[in-house]
């Protein structure tokens, strides 16, 4: 009853075309940025922001550089962990080699060196399409991999190959505590969310979705299937590299090339899938589903006094997970954000059925 | 000017009666011939369209009408022959350049971009006007707003001329095959381009569907001055809408002029009725 737009009207096509037309979905939105910017840092542990808030921002930002190539442009890609870890690495060397370069630029121009790398092996996009694809990216990853294992540079010739990083601060803010770290995570996520939201509402989100639904028509319209790939490439994987460089110097600190193997790539592909290919909420949904969900899980045995052992424990949240997996993309092929505008939809009519 | 037209066009357009003047030739097509490896799909075939008409094109299934559009836009290049668009010779065109050049077209099978509102299908129609770059857009400040709303205005003056507003946020997926058939023509006059393709606008369509869809294509050749090449089935249609019709048959030109010498062509009546042995 209370998520009706009758009495909204529209006079303007500015008005029309805000990212939240309909005044329930601002006043929701301005209350889970409250919530999250000014009761979370008072109210929450450090073990909240370190184990599940951090990881899970970085994670749905990832996400979210991710849904733009696949769910918004429709082009697979298997290398995400790999342009993480070249915006990892690169910001690691422009902040250890050159002095006094602040965090914030390191972290642009690693994404930047992302950028490039994505661009340079999206181009076999512009001839080959799906798994062939697909393949290609896996390049990427198994490329990235070797590089930064064996080549002492790129680790600053580091012995144990384990790279670390300390001091960060913005500004002359210490991004030490996890109250700090949470924010600052926070903040750069919603600048990007907004600028994806942003591109794909307008004349490039456009281009992308056209060359993913119908190619040869796009490119009937007047669109540029090379423009609009490689654009959809160069975004995604400057967002993607942000990612790592924080996954790296904020959540993990010190790290080595196993923490953007194979299986990052994977998990923050099934994130996309399962929190719904083309939409920017559905990058947030999947990074919950996936991040948070299992950490849950552990928890309810003990919540009800259940005395299982931590072995027992773990293998049932596998099990458990992974037929909820099965089940929401059972249900919902599209994902957790089209169950959510489902959602939407019925409760505009609720309690009516028409 | 009015001498070196064929006399038969000139005789149709005083049968017609309307204000609407065809003009010059702005597209010709000389001795085009198009292959797949051994397969012949177009043999030699020359035909002009000029400013303001409506030219259909017809033929049995196979003929190569959907081919000799592919070569139009620039999706098919042919291994021989020239195309002369508004004087200017085509070489190695690419269908985006054509598109800038003010070619639009409609697909035979609908080609509408299954998972964008009717809105969004119809602003991508305007995408070649738009110029704001990819950091403006990320920003949607000044100039990328500002355009999003002057191409919006475009956008709904072809809502408004194809009468199809109530359905402006629909996802195109889910709506009824001649409604996505009017959106796709939407997405090409939003181009507005100076020559319209169109592929079969009125297959599947039942009579009240094919009487809108011709008043569409009637209107916009009246009102926009859009020259219009048309594939079409339905004879009545083509011969009452049309100004003249080129015949193919077996990727072979068979039959030119206005619809009555056409119809009267004897080889077109053995092509689609077949010769008694």
């Amino acid at each position: 009853m209370l998520y009706r737009e009758n009495g909204q009207f529209k006079t303007s096509y500015a008005a029309d075309q805000q990212i939240f037309p309909i005044a329930q979905d601002r006043i929701a939105i301005g209350l889970v940025l409250l919530v999250a910017f000014v009761v979370m840092p008072l109210a929450g542990s450090e073990y909240l922001f370190r184990a599940v808030l951090i990881p899970f921002m970085i994670l749905a930002l990832a996400a979210l550089g991710l849904n733009i190539l696949v769910g918004y442009c429709g082009q697979i890609s298997l290398g995400t962990g790999a342009f993480m870890a070249v915006g990892a690495y690169a910001a690691y060397n422009f902040l250890v080699r050159i002095d006094g370069m602040p965090l914030i630029v390191a972290m642009l121009l690693g994404g930047l060196s992302a950028t490039v790398v994505g661009v340079l092996f999206g181009i076999p996009s512009l001839r080959i399409k799906g798994l062939y694809l697909a393949v290609a990216t896996l390049a990427a990853q198994f490329f990235t991999d070797w590089a930064f294992l064996r080549v002492s540079w790129f680790t600053n010739n580091s012995t144990s190959g384990s790279v670390s990083v300390a001091g960060l601060n913005v500004f002359g803010l210490p991004i030490e505590s996890p109250v700090a770290k949470y924010l600052f995570c926070l903040t750069v996520v919603c600048v990007f969310a907004l600028a994806a939201k942003n591109l794909t509402r307008s004349a490039t989100g456009r281009q992308w979705m056209a060359i993913r639904d119908m190619d040869v028509a796009a490119a009937v319209i007047g669109i540029r299937p090379v423009y609009a790939k490689l654009t959809a490439f160069a975004v995604s994987s400057f967002i993607v590299g942000v990612a790592g460089v924080l996954w790296a110097f904020v959540h993990l600190g010190a790290w080595e090339p196993a923490a953007f193997s194979i299986d990052r790539s994977f998990q923050l592909l099934f994130m996309v899938i399962i929190g719904g290919l083309g939409s920017i909420m559905g990058a947030f949904f999947g990074a919950a589903f996936i991040v948070v969900l299992p950490i849950i899980l552990d928890q309810v045995p003990h919540w009800f006094g259940i005395p299982l052992s931590t072995a027992t424990t773990s293998h049932l949240v596998h099990m458990i997970f992974g037929a909820l997996i099965v089940f929401f993309l059972i249900a919902e092929p599209h994902g957790l954000a089209k169950l959510w505008s489902i959602g939407k939809q019925k409760l505009r009519l609720w309690p009516f059925p028409h | 000017m009015m001498n070196d037209m064929p006399q038969a066009v000139q005789a149709q357009e005083q049968a017609q009666g309307n204000g609407r003047r065809i003009g010059d030739v702005v597209l010709d097509l000389q001795n085009i011939s198009l292959s797949f490896g051994g397969v012949k799909a177009l043999t030699n075939i020359s035909f002009n369209v000029r400013e303001h008409e409506i030219r259909s094109i017809i033929g049995p299934n196979g003929a190569g009408k959907s081919s000799m559009l592919n070569v139009i836009n620039g999706v098919y290049h042919p291994q021989e022959g020239r195309i002369l668009f508004r004087g200017e010779e085509r070489r190695k065109m690419e269908p985006h350049r054509a598109a800038a050049q003010g070619i639009a077209r409609t697909f035979q099978n609908i080609a509408l971009f299954k998972g964008m509102s009717v809105l969004d299908n119809i602003m991508t129609g305007r995408n070649l006007k738009m110029k704001s770059g990819l950091l403006a857009n990320a920003l949607y400040w000044g100039r990328a707003q500002r355009e999003e709303i002057e191409h919006r205005v475009k956008v709904e003056e072809v809502i408004d001329f194809l009468e199809i507003q109530d359905i402006r946020k629909t996802p195109v997926g889910a709506l009824p095959y001649g409604l996505q058939k009017r959106v796709e023509l939407g997405r090409a006059l939003a181009a507005e381009p100076s020559l319209l393709l169109l592929d079969e606008p009125m297959a599947g369509m039942n009579v009240e569907e094919k009487q809108d869809m011709c008043r569409f294509i009637l209107d916009v050749n009246d009102q926009f001055g859009t020259t219009i090449v048309l594939i079409e089935h339905d004879m009545g249609v083509v011969m009452d809408i049309s100004d003249r019709v080129v015949v193919l048959d077996y990727g072979k030109k068979i039959g030119d002029g206005v619809p009555e010498e056409v119809r009267a062509n004897e080889d077109v009546i053995r092509a689609y009725l077949g010769t008694s042995h």
